[in-house]
């Protein structure tokens, strides 16, 4: 029985570690319901991607594109999938937590009049009536049992939390299918994206990251500092909401309740206090590093090592200690 | 113009939260409310925009138990004219919320309903977007700047998304969900507290907005995070990197 579809948006020609994820999460479905999964690529580079989606261990791998589809809208994705689910009914149908799916995510749970569950970290328990979920509310601090009692429900995973498939074995049937016609809503034009462009890997899918407070200073004193550590150990940058809302970095770096949810092998806080909101998106990394001048920082106790020093002497002391190692 | 604002009473932001001894509700006793944060933001820009215009009439709407009024009129001591409360005393889930406000909407043929993206209790982040799902408007999320054009009919947004910042246009009607950097809310001044005591506060009882539906998502337990062992201080830059290098981390 197939009775979890994954769908993966397909508007770049690669594969993100949460797409990965996200057939992890598929499989994982899977696995509690006694069934399999099949996966949607929605979008315009979803035959391009197609073949190496068919390596994830799912059933089918359909693909749908279509001049309404060629640019991500919400109105436009929460259309197609709609369309698609009313002639597959799925007993589950999940996307990784993104931006985009934390918006077109619940504008289509409701128009297919299904109960959705949102950031979920673990699967509990699926039957047929009931699928049984674990996901984090109150900003991180508490875990929630929920119950979506229905036939067919949706769910945003979070993918820091689902290992991808092991690739190998049979390869998936690779299916077209067809874009309902008149999908774009009148009401809505994407209009551009600005985005920092950066050598240094993406938050979501580095293995490390160097995060930095209020107590860097700024672009022109301790943030070039944390930069330079960054590169030195092949990191991504993010950032605290004070950093992104004085302007010292763009909205993209933003690590917490309202920015990204990650989870790295080592996350190096520095200059950064440790509010709760800020723990919701990170205290799931592996190893945390935390470098502060105030002993009582709350960022140390969630910290696995913690340095209470000036950063404006420990960081290009580190820096510097990390490139004598490596040369 | 009409803006309708959605509302929900949420914990106080930085609220410790404990579990009942049962583990499947919340011990709520000593816990203070407000409005949720992110629907401060949206109330906020509400205002801004009737400021701008010279002209607008901004209604807030909140789901829930009586309690709920006391957010209702910090919202109208902000600034907004009236406000709707839905009577109903218990769980309901996102849909049946959405349903609510859509039956809300319908009545009151607001030009821009204006949201949070996020209630900080939940944190679903489904309602405002399963609403523009039911109407069948556009809609914008996480947005850091709202532009209306002159004649009302259209807005452009620029929203926080993973790569960077969107920006899009829609046409009004439509729903929007505020972020952080939207603005920064204002404080009730003192006249603002005492004309809010005299501002209408409807009531409608859930049972007249229509078939809700059952609840299909319910919340059956809560635990604590696990507790993470203790980390290490270390002394030096020194013995950090021999740390990190014994846990084979760099
Ligand atoms: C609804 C809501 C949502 C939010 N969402 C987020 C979110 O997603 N992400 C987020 O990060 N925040 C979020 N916040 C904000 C959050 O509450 C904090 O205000 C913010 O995280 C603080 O950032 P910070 O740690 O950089 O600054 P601060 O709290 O000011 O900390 C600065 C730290 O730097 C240290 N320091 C100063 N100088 C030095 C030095 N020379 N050397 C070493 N250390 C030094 C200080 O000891 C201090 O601990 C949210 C808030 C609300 C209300
Ligand atoms: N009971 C409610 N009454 C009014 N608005 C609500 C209610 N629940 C949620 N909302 C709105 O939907 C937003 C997101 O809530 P949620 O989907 O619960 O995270 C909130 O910021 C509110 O604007």
């Amino acid at each position: 029985m197939t009775d979890t579809l994954i769908i993966i948006q397909a508007t770049s020609n690669e594969l993100s570690k949460s797409d990965l994820a996200a057939a992890g999460f598929g499989r994982e479905a899977a696995a509690a319901s006694g069934g399999s999964f099949d996966i949607l690529l929605l979008g315009p580079s979803a035959a391009a991607l197609s073949a190496e989606v068919a390596g994830l261990g799912g059933g089918t791998v359909f693909t749908m594109s279509s001049a309404e589809l060629e640019v991500y809208t919400a109105e436009a994705f929460a259309a197609a999938a709609a369309a698609f689910l009313s002639g597959h009914p799925y007993r589950l149908t999940a996307a990784a937590t993104s931006s985009a799916t934390k918006e077109y995510f619940p504008r289509l749970a409701a128009l297919l009049d299904v109960p959705m569950a949102s950031d979920v970290l673990k699967v509990e328990s699926v039957d047929p009536q009931k699928a049984v979920l674990t996901r984090a509310v109150f900003v991180g601090n508490l875990l929630a049992t929920v119950e979506l009692e229905a036939p067919q429900a949706l769910v945003t995973c979070r993918s820091s939390e689902f290992a991808p498939p092991a690739s190998g074995g049979e390869s998936s049937a690779v299916e077209p299918v067809d874009a309902p016609t008149a999908l774009a809503s009148p009401g809505k034009v994407f209009v551009g994206l600005e985005a920092a462009s950066s050598d240094r890997p993406d938050l979501k899918e580095a293995d490390i990251i160097v995060s930095v407070g209020r107590g860097t200073r700024g672009p022109d004193e301790g943030i070039p500092l944390c930069e330079r550590l960054a590169d030195v150990l092949g990191a991504a940058l993010g950032a605290t909401r004070a950093v992104v809302d004085a302007g010292w970095l763009a909205n993209e770096f933003q690590i917490g309740q309202t920015g990204k949810i990650v989870a790295p092998e080592v996350y190096v806080a520095i200059g950064l206090s440790g509010s709760i909101q800020h723990l919701a998106g990170m205290r799931n990394s592996k190893t945390i590093v935390a470098i502060n001048k105030d002993p009582e920082a709350p960022i140390f106790e969630v910290a696995d090592l913690g340095l209470v020093a000036d950063l404006f002497d420990a960081v290009p002391e580190l820096t510097a200690a990390l490139e004598s190692r490596g040369g | 113009m009409k803006l309708l604002v959605t509302l929900k009473r949420t914990p106080q932001r930085d609220a410790r939260i404990r579990i009942s001894e049962e583990g499947d509700a919340l011990d709520l006793d000593n816990v203070q409310f407000e409005v949720n944060p992110f629907d401060e933001l949206a109330v906020e820009e509400a205002l801004r925009i009737k400021e701008a215009r010279g002209e607008a009439e901004v209604v807030v709407v909140s789901v829930g138990a009586e309690e709920c009024e006391q957010q209702l009129v910090s919202a109208m001591a902000m600034g907004a004219d009236r406000a709707v409360r839905v009577h109903h005393d218990g769980e309901l889930d996102s849909l049946q919320v959405a349903k609510a406000l859509a039956a809300v909407v319908e009545r009151e043929e607001p030009d821009l309903v204006l949201s949070g993206k996020l209630a900080v209790d939940d944190e679903c982040g489904q309602v405002p977007a399963m609403l523009a799902g039911l109407l069948g408007w556009p809609q914008a999320s996480q947005a850091s700047d709202i532009e209306l054009s002159e004649d009302a009919s259209g807005a452009t947004v620029v929203c926080e998304v993973d790569a960077g910042l969107e920006t899009v246009s829609l046409a009004l009607p439509a729903v929007i969900m505020a972020d952080l950097r939207l603005n920064e809310p204002r404080y009730a001044s003192l006249p603002g507290i005492m004309k809010a005591k005299k501002k209408p506060i409807a009531t409608l009882g859930i049972e007249e907005l229509g078939d809700l539906g059952p609840a299909r998502s319910r919340v059956t337990g809560f635990r604590a995070l696990e507790d993470k062992p203790p980390g290490i201080k270390v002394g030096s830059v020194e013995e950090l990197v021999q740390a990190l290098e014994e846990k084979k981390l760099i």
